[in-house]
């Protein structure tokens, strides 16, 4: 089985996109599982039933969504593996900009939209810097002149990574991402060993443990202040 | 050519000073360069706190691996010479499995192919085969050829050597910026030498091809529809790098077409244009014609259609003469 991670901020078009992309797959004769995590609420294992492909959803609800990742993709992985998937994709939203839910060795598609604005590229961290294919999307609404400065500007951060326009609603560039996301050779059985490409946000503070109160003497733990002099 | 083992070694200033275009790289990754400059980059990341390190977000292997590849990218960018003079598309087959209904069709710069079939008949995909440069891995079975070879990769994968550039009707501008704050931003991307002479060439050229006028100052935004399309055909033509450019309907208010095309190809463009205006199809030299998700021909313009063409312009221009006329409030009158 091929395991591959899509993420990307909320709304930039993961769904479309890997719908129209397992559309491509299975004309292929290649059968398809979804694992989608989410943080609060997601209706997205409607539309992939709805679509006729198995999904599996996880809500992470007051848990950091990449953690409740890391914790859970083995099982995901052996339900895939269950079920006789030719390929598993996990869809996970990127929540805070920082994520990174992406494992060496595994393929990994960030997807984000040209709406974001030229300066979002540089904003977002992992997600986007260790991706390996890097989708853009919404391309069909903003000018040539803005695609092209997008594009150059995920180059900047990202200069590895394969970067590919693809139109979420009409499945342009669809077809041609599901053959650059499929190996017929690999063949993964576990994860157990491998590793993720970079570390996951960490916290560990009073406030990770439920605390609400504000100030500091209820403060302990991972704390970080802002420096609030001012550099002469 | 440098490799990713010897860039870490080296100080900024010395690699600012061979690649100038690393000071946008340095500053897009929140790597400080101001009082780093006599550091190299082991030296920069081995100051780094484990804290400062996380909140970096990158690592020294993988700032080292992306920083080499873009100095890379960008000398092949640079020094690219290589021309595009044609296309060549060889035929596979529709929907059903049948041959496509014609033999290689090889489109040279400066040529005008119009691309006409019902909606859903399968235009899109004959674009993106030509912008994935298919070989025979596509749905459709087709081959495409660039200067009468198989191309290299580096059209498929690389932002910088796009093949196709596309226009369409319901394209915004939505960055807030003025008309040339924009075109400068786009300038730069594209690591363009004579910035300002480009800047003042492609204004001029955008109030040539929009009825109304406006200026360097002008915010993109508040273009009208006929100028932000005439904007985006100026600043197409003559700031991006891809040899083929993509019409998806011209609308015809407020924009000059005819004129919008002869500047496509004074910058020595392929233009394909997807429409169904009859006079569009016209103007171009030959048209494809899609049915059930092929090809099913390939007609040259003939001398009848294009006297058919003199008339139809004739009524267009009768029509947008009307069009003004009603606006400034006038009464109508035949005209002759």
């Amino acid at each position: 089985m091929n395991l591959v991670t899509f993420s990307g901020p909320p709304s930039s078009g993961k769904t479309s996109v890997i719908l129209k992309t397992i559309d491509s797959l299975k004309q292929r004769g290649l059968s398809v599982g979804v694992a989608k995590f989410d943080c609060l609420y997601t209706d997205d294992d409607v539309i992939y039933g709805k679509a006729g492909v198995p999904v599996k959803k996880g809500i992470s609800g007051s848990l950091c969504p990449d953690h409740y990742f890391v914790s859970n993709i083995e099982e995901v992985l052996q339900w895939g593996l269950d079920n006789g998937f030719d390929v598993l994709i996990s869809e996970s939203a990127g929540l805070c900009n920082r994520c990174s839910p992406y494992i060496k060795e595994v393929r990994a598609v960030c997807v984000i939209d040209n709406l974001s604005g030229v300066n979002t590229p540089k904003k977002i961290g992992p997600m986007l810097k260790s991706a390996d294919i890097v989708v853009i999307t919404k391309g069909d609404i903003v000018s040539q002149a803005e695609r092209e400065v997008f594009a150059a500007r995920v180059n900047m951060v990202n200069p590895s990574a394969v970067i590919m326009n693809i139109n979420g609603l009409t499945g342009q560039g669809c077809y041609e991402l599901s053959t650059i996301i499929y190996m017929e050779d690999e063949k993964l059985e576990t994860l157990l060993g491998k590793k993720l490409r970079f570390p996951m946000p960490s916290a560990l503070c009073s406030y990770c443990l439920g605390e609400t109160r504000i100030g500091q003497d209820y403060q302990m733990g991972n704390v970080r202040k802002i420096d609030m002099e001012d550099k002469k | 050519m440098i490799r990713k083992e010897d860039i870490g070694c080296i100080k900024l200033c010395d690699l600012i000073d061979d690649y100038p275009f690393t000071v946008s790289f340095f500053e897009d990754n929140g790597i400080e360069t101001g009082t780093a400059m006599n550091m190299t980059l082991k030296e920069i990341f081995d100051s780094y706190s484990v804290d400062e390190t996380e909140d970096m977000v990158l690592d020294f292997d993988r700032v080292c691996e992306n920083l080499a590849e873009f100095i890379n990218q960008m000398l092949s960018f640079l020094s690219e010479d290589e021309k595009i003079h044609s296309i060549t598309i060889h035929p596979g087959r529709d929907k059903s499995g049948n041959p496509e209904g014609f033999s290689d069709l090889k489109i040279s710069r400066g040529e005008v192919i119009s691309i006409v079939g019902p909606t859903g008949s399968g235009k899109s995909r004959l674009l993106g085969d030509i912008e994935w440069v298919a070989q025979a891995d596509t749905p459709t079975g087709r081959r495409v050829m660039v200067n009468g070879e198989v191309p290299d990769a580096k059209w498929r994968f690389s932002t910088s050597t796009k093949l196709v550039a596309q226009l369409s009707q319901n394209m915004n501008f939505v960055m807030d910026l003025t008309v040339y704050e924009f075109i400068k931003l786009h300038a730069e991307s594209r690591m363009v030498e004579d910035a300002e002479n480009v800047i003042t060439r492609i204004i001029e050229q955008g109030n040539e091809l929009a009825g109304e006028k406006f200026t360097p100052e002008t915010a993109i935004t508040s273009l009208s529809g006929g100028q932000s399309r005439a904007l985006m055909i100026a600043d197409t033509a003559i700031l991006s790098r891809s040899p083929i450019i993509l019409i998806d309907e011209i609308e015809n208010a407020g924009i000059d077409r005819k004129k919008a095309l002869a500047l496509l190809l004074t910058e020595e463009k392929i233009v394909l244009m997807a429409t169904h205006d009859p006079i569009l199809a016209l103007m171009g030299d030959k048209r494809i014609v899609i049915k059930n998700g092929g090809i099913a021909g390939i007609i040259e313009t003939t001398d009848e259609e294009r006297s058919i063409l003199v008339e139809l312009e004739k009524l267009d221009r009768k029509i947008l003469s009307y069009r003004t006329a009603l606006r400034s409030g006038e009464i109508l009158s035949e005209i002759k």
